[in-house]
């Protein structure tokens, strides 16, 4: 059979593949990425609604002892050590022009305003968050939230709704924690180690930081809670509808995608929050 | 007839470009035990997850009493489901897995909670295990935590999803015991999904069978052994083949063949005997004892019938569930008495088998309870020409007792 070259056959055939499958690729990507934003704005929007339902208050309690008294360890650890690192380098930095004296003021308006929230939430993402995809996706493997619905226990009270309340509360507290511990670093390094005046160093902290600094690394913190709470429980609790894996990998694939995700959607919020709040 | 308590009307459901249910018709009614049956992997457990609501139809509906399912709210849905695979909360104790509904859907007090936890747990043999997590009991076991959970909240309506894969076969025919005595005691609706033919025939009221994404029958047991489909060959057959492994007998099926084939090739003579066994106090036992106790005593019995009767020709079946069928071919009515006497004397041998695992099982579940176990025989005689269902009834009509097996209870020296 002779192949039909016409102009006219020529302008009803399909565009060269190679040339369509990416745009197509990047649509379906996109337009799965819009159905999950809007999936997990109705989970989390519902989850909260949840939090005020009775027999909530016991397991609120159980989340903030696991997701907020669990990770004050870490939190301390690791800002004593940015505090002290902070010290440590912006003493280097402030002496070449003889301003050693505005340290306090660099640490903790550094701390307070961005990286207390931020570090923590990253903190709190690798600690608790991953062990909450976790956990909620075994038992999402495992028919546990489905026997859950069958005994008419509505899953998003019973398993979402306390975390979401516990990261609440939890984020802002680990915060300060943060903070306080990470200024009490940089004086470990600028004043104990360095010999910057002790005096000057509380003095300058007193008079630069504000309580608007303060209530905006909350506002932060805050954000930064319902972000990581919803990722991390959406990426569980549909584990099971991964179309790249099943069972056991699926969980480990939701982990590290909760994780990832939490982490650059808390990079990304903190300059939205930032320009919104300066 | 009832109105359906839950009625399919051509439900049709879809897995991307597999469809799994095809308008689909059924009937479930008010307490009743009804099993659905078929090949694995063609749905089954897809249709009992849109009864419970975990699933929802591409086409068709699901009545609840006439209304359709999604007018219900689901907490106004009386439904307990048992999963095929437990779903027990593995990081809670027995205890926490089977308060867990009454807990979060009840407001009744802490010690009121305990007391129905504690009296499902002892009745599902599990007072020992309440402080262990599902990971540290054995399969069996999780199965009655399974068990307990879903009945703890005494619902209307409860669905089992193979509650017996992966059992033993004392402890399978004790299972399909267990959901048969307490259908009976709390006269809930069951819905099985089950592989175990024939057992779960002497169960249940109603069978469906699923075969080729369609119900291709629906009925009671008895009207499933005349139905003539392509799915008796593939499924029952096929299933039946294994499941004589509680008693060695045959399935009643195989047992009609058998007597068929006898009666075409003469060998049955002129006439021959039919004796129907029946036991009674299993209920009793399974009560005090646990149903592990009960179902070792029928199948020891009925590997002991076997044996005897098979060793002069004859060859017996389960009937029911507590009752035994023997054909004796060529073989009168005295003869016939003779031999059962007979039987009923060797019993007594067989007898403190029996003891000994009631013995074992009081210990087990630290009970003192003494239990009774009475066999009744009746005897009738069959022509070639006579149904064998008519003789079987005759047979049942003269039944009398032959035999009471009674604990021996330590403690008082009895």
């Amino acid at each position: 059979m002779t192949p039909d070259t016409s102009p006219e056959h020529a302008s009803r055939r399909p565009p060269v593949r190679w040339l369509t499958d990416p745009f197509a690729a990047l649509g379906r990507r996109a337009m799965r990425w819009v159905d999950n934003l809007g999936a997990s704005t109705i989970f989390v929007s519902l989850a909260v609604a949840k939090i005020f339902r009775p027999r909530q208050f016991m397991k609120i309690l159980e989340q903030l002892w696991l997701i907020g008294a669990g990770s004050v360890p870490i939190i301390m650890l690791v800002g004593l050590f940015t505090g002290m690192v902070l010290g440590l380098q912006s003493y280097h930095a402030l002496v070449k022009f003889g301003s050693q004296g505005a340290l306090g003021t660099l640490v903790a308006l550094s701390l307070i305003r961005e990286l207390g929230p931020v570090l923590t939430a990253i903190m709190i993402t690798a600690r608790a968050g991953s062990a909450i995809t976790a956990e909620i996706g075994s038992q999402r493997i495992s028919e546990q939230i489905d026997a859950l619905g069958t005994m008419r226990i509505d899953p998003l009270r019973y398993l979402i709704s306390p975390r979401v309340a516990a990261s609440i509360i939890s984020f802002p507290l680990l915060t300060a924690i943060f903070d306080v511990i990470g200024i009490i670093g940089g004086y470990i390094s600028g004043v104990i180690l360095l010999g910057v005046n002790a005096g000057t160093y509380l003095y300058r902290i007193e008079a630069s930081v504000d309580l608007k600094d303060v209530t905006d690394g909350f506002v932060k913190a805050i954000v930064f809670a319902v972000i990581v709470t919803t990722v991390c429980c959406y990426q569980g609790y549909f584990a099971h509808m991964r179309t790249d894996s099943y069972g056991a990998r699926a969980i480990g694939r939701s982990t590290t995608a909760a994780v990832v995700i939490s982490c650059v959607l808390i990079l990304i919020a903190d300059y939205v929050v930032t320009s919104l709040l300066i | 007839m009832a109105t359906p308590l839950i009625e399919f009307k051509d439900v049709s459901k879809r897995f991307n470009d597999k469809t799994v249910l095809e308008r689909v018709n059924l009937q479930i009614y008010e307490r009743e035990v009804t099993t659905i049956i078929g090949l694995s992997g063609t749905g089954k457990t897809v249709l009992l997850k849109h009864i419970i609501g975990l699933l929802k139809p591409d086409e068709g509906t699901i009545l609840f009493r006439g209304t359709p399912l999604e007018k219900i709210r689901r907490r106004d849905l009386p439904m307990s489901y048992m999963f095929q695979g437990n779903a027990l909360f593995d990081s809670m104790t027995v205890y926490e897995n089977v308060a867990l509904p009454l807990e979060e859907t009840t407001n009744l007090g802490r010690a009121e909670i305990r007391r129905r936890v504690m009296a499902r747990l002892e009745q599902m043999e599990l007072a020992d295990a309440v402080h262990k997590y599902p990971s540290e009991i054995s399969g069996g076991m999780q199965k009655r935590v399974a068990l307990a959970r879903a009945l703890v909240t005494d619902p209307q309506i409860v669905l089992f999803d193979e509650p017996t894969t992966g059992q033993d076969p004392v402890r399978k025919n004790a299972i399909l015991g267990m959901i048969a005595q307490y259908q009976r005691t709390f006269g809930f609706t069951a819905v099985l999904v089950s592989h175990e033919i024939p057992d779960v025939y002497f169960i249940s009221n109603r069978i469906l069978a699923l075969y080729g994404k369609r119900i291709v029958f629906q009925g009671t047991p008895e009207e499933f052994e005349d139905f003539e489909h392509p799915f008796k060959e593939e499924v029952v057959h096929s299933l039946e083949g294994l499941q004589r492994e509680l008693t060695g007998l045959h399935s009643r099926r195989q047992f009609k063949i058998r007597y068929q084939g006898q009666l075409r090739g003469g060998a049955l003579g002129d006439s021959y005997a039919v004796a129907v066994f029946t036991l009674e106090g299993l209920d009793d036992v399974a009560a005090h004892l646990g149903h592990d106790a009960s179902q070792e005593a029928l199948r020891s019995l009925g590997v002991f019938l076997g044996r005897h009767f098979g060793a002069i020709g004859g060859f017996s079946t389960r009937h029911s569930i507590n009752e035994y069928v023997t054909v004796l071919p060529s073989t009168d009515r005295a003869e016939a008495e003779g031999i059962v006497a007979e039987y009923v004397h060797d019993l007594q041998a067989q007898e403190q088998a029996i003891l000994d695992i009631w013995a074992a099982a009081q210990k087990r579940s630290r009970s003192d309870a003494c239990v009774e176990l009475t066999m009744l025989a009746g005897l009738a005689q069959g022509r070639p020409d006579e149904d064998i269902d008519s003789v079987i009834a005759r047979a049942r009509q003269a039944q009398q007792v032959v035999s009471r097996i009674r604990c021996i209870n330590e403690g008082d020296g009895k």
